[in-house]
């Protein structure tokens, strides 16, 4: 119903129109409208979707990352992680999800100047996935510990347990008994004092 | 790790304003910051010139704790997330994966779902009002809302056997209707809870002190609110008429009668008018499920996201398949992304779940509420008092089990 609309309402086609080339790809899955865009254009697109009276993107749902490394099927973008932005428009209540692609390396030009709330949001991918948003760089910790190391959310990072201190006084991880049901569920059997905590 | 190598922040991690000013730091560990928010601000007198919130303190890596569990099992961790408001929670990721499943719930789960929902709305902003007023030193409402929000946990407790986390609303339905006490107790609770609400409301709405703490303080205008990503009751008291159970009904909302409050001025006492006004609404939408709660299944037909029930088991080897792969592996969604927003106790409250075609999500995503909507602190603290800080805080109602996850 809200998404439908947004293709309906020549939102998409305007920001065609306005933005050619540098809009990459069309997708409508599910009733929603993901639109994929060049990732140096991304402020302009928002800004433009935010102060055209006839688009009215006014609210800033939030903004994610995904890391699509070890991704087996067909992508939207060709770049390893994207950034994904939620945008709503309250008065004609049709939602939109604009997308951008980056590599490691390549930095997205920050939202925050268009919406102050992305601020929180692109700290966090940041944080959890190495993406650097231009204008909003980081040097300090923003979920993680201050001397978390790498960035979690990314899929080669292992999903670990913390060292554990045991009664005779040694340290180290908790290591899974690989002969016990259920196995690898949790610890991917992958847990060693260096690749466990990040620390 | 190997990844990407972090440098350590080499000072501490505030850069003052000017030099004359005083810096305070208040929790992690401060009753008034609701848990383990911990604030950093810069005084100039008593006059706030700069706030930072520092976060993390209950990170717990649920999303990536989530890339290796099975969609059933991801459901119990969303209860964890805003612990005040599990049914949301839950219900918000059902409708994702549902979306992702393509699977269609009947109209009795579905007006469960909405009363089990409505009912942890009820219960959060009972939290929040109690502990409202108890950092603005007024004692007596904690206790009355207090009893109240039991009333519904106990509720909850009937219907699940669980308090808090009940894990009730899961892909593809519910996991079990609902008991006969439930509906006796609900129109029990619902006669006996507008009296009690009454009774606060009371001791606050007209109260002078109260008023003297909360109105035009922390004043957000409606644009600055949607541009900050504030949604709920914050937006809808600065003025922004929009809620998701209106604008993109989900989960047969748009069968019930209500209303959406709006406040004019959008300072703490309209978040506080606007949420009191909520919980009204809510027993609106409670008495019209109940009454006009229809009969047959709750769950969904589709044997590949619910388990069939159990008799049909002793019967049929093909449920007896459907059971056995139900609990051990879990359903495959098709390859694709699905966004479910619903309104929550404390604005949208959304997932978004990637599916690789896999029993586990490839991404699993929670658009937190409280996280977005912390981020007005910073802005509203700027010219205020310290004092106005923790009338702030309680009206933003944040949980920080939502905002580090």
């Amino acid at each position: 119903m809200s998404a439908a609309s947004a293709v309906d309402r020549f939102d998409v086609a305007s920001l065609q129109q306005k933005f050619g080339d540098d809009i990459l790809k069309v997708k409508v899955e599910s009733d929603d409208v993901f639109v994929c865009v060049n990732r140096s254009q991304i402020a302009k697109v928002l800004e433009f979707l935010k102060t055209e009276p006839d688009l009215d993107y006014t609210y800033f749902v939030e903004c994610l990352g995904a890391d699509y490394s070890t991704w087996p099927h067909q992508r939207d973008l060709t770049e390893r992680f994207e950034v994904i932005y939620n945008l709503y428009s309250v008065k004609h209540r049709t939602r939109l999800f604009v997308k951008v692609g980056a590599d490691d390396g390549q930095k997205v030009p920050t939202a925050k100047n268009v919406f102050l709330g992305a601020d929180y949001p692109e700290r966090e991918i940041w944080d959890l996935f190495g993406v650097v948003f231009e204008g909003n760089e980081q040097t300090e910790r923003f979920l993680l510990p201050e001397d978390w190391s790498g960035h979690p959310l990314r899929k080669e990072y292992p999903l670990g347990g913390e060292d554990v201190t045991f009664h005779e006084g040694a340290e180290g991880p908790a290591i899974e008994d690989l002969q016990q049901p259920h196995t690898g569920e949790s610890f991917e059997g992958k847990t060693s004092s260096r690749d466990v905590s990040g620390r | 790790m190997s990844t990407t190598e972090f440098k350590a922040p080499s000072s501490a991690t505030f850069e003052r304003i000017s030099e004359n000013t005083m810096v305070v730091n208040m929790g992690p560990q401060h009753p008034s910051t609701h848990g383990v928010l911990r604030l950093i601000i810069e005084l100039e007198g008593e006059t706030i010139v700069q706030c930072k919130c520092v976060i993390g303190y209950l990170h717990t890596g649920m999303e990536k704790e989530a890339e290796y569990q099975t969609y059933h099992k991801c459901t119990v961790m969303t209860d964890r997330i805003d612990y005040l408001n599990a049914n949301g929670n839950n219900l918000a990721h059902a409708l994702a994966v549902e979306k992702l499943l393509g699977c269609e719930i009947p109209k009795r789960g579905q007006y469960l779902r909405v009363m089990l929902a409505e009912l942890s709305r009820i219960a959060s902003h009972c939290i929040w009002l109690g502990t409202h007023a108890l950092d603005m030193g007024a004692m007596t409402p904690f206790f009355y809302i207090m009893q109240q929000r039991e009333m519904v946990l106990d509720m909850f407790e009937i219907f699940s056997g669980v308090r808090m986390m009940p894990s009730w609303i899961v892909p593809g339905g519910l996991r079990g209707d609902m008991p006969e006490e439930f509906e006796t107790r609900l129109r029990k609770f619902l006669i006996e809870f507008p009296k009690e609400l009454q009774v606060v409301e009371n001791m606050l709405v007209e109260n002078p002190i109260w008023k003297e703490r909360t109105q035009n303080v922390g004043v957000l205008s409606a644009q600055e609110a949607l541009e900050l990503g504030c949604s709920g009751p914050i937006a809808r008291a600065s003025g922004v008429a929009f809620d998701l159970r209106k604008s993109a009904p989900y989960s047969s909302y748009e069968d019930f009668d209500f209303d959406i409050p709006v406040g004019k001025v959008g300072d703490c006492y309209d978040r506080f008018l606007v949420r009191i006004a909520e919980m009204k609404e809510s027993c609106k939408i409670l008495q019209q499920a109940i009454d006009n709660l229809p009969s047959g299944p709750y769950n969904s037909e589709d044997r590949k996201a619910t388990p069939p029930p159990k008799e049909e088991i002793d019967t049929s080897m093909e449920s007896l398949i459907h059971h056995f792969k139900h609990y051990t592996e879990g359903f495959h969604p098709e390859v694709g992304e699905a966004y479910a927003g619903i309104e929550g106790s404390k604005g949208e409250l959304g997932f978004y779940v990637i599916s690789d075609g896999s029993n586990k999500p490839y991404r699993w995503h929670e658009r937190p509420s409280s996280f977005m909507n912390l981020k007005s602190l910073e802005v509203l603290a700027i010219g205020k008092l310290l004092a106005d800080v923790i009338a702030i805080i309680g009206s933003i109602d944040i949980v920080l089990g939502e905002i580090d996850r």
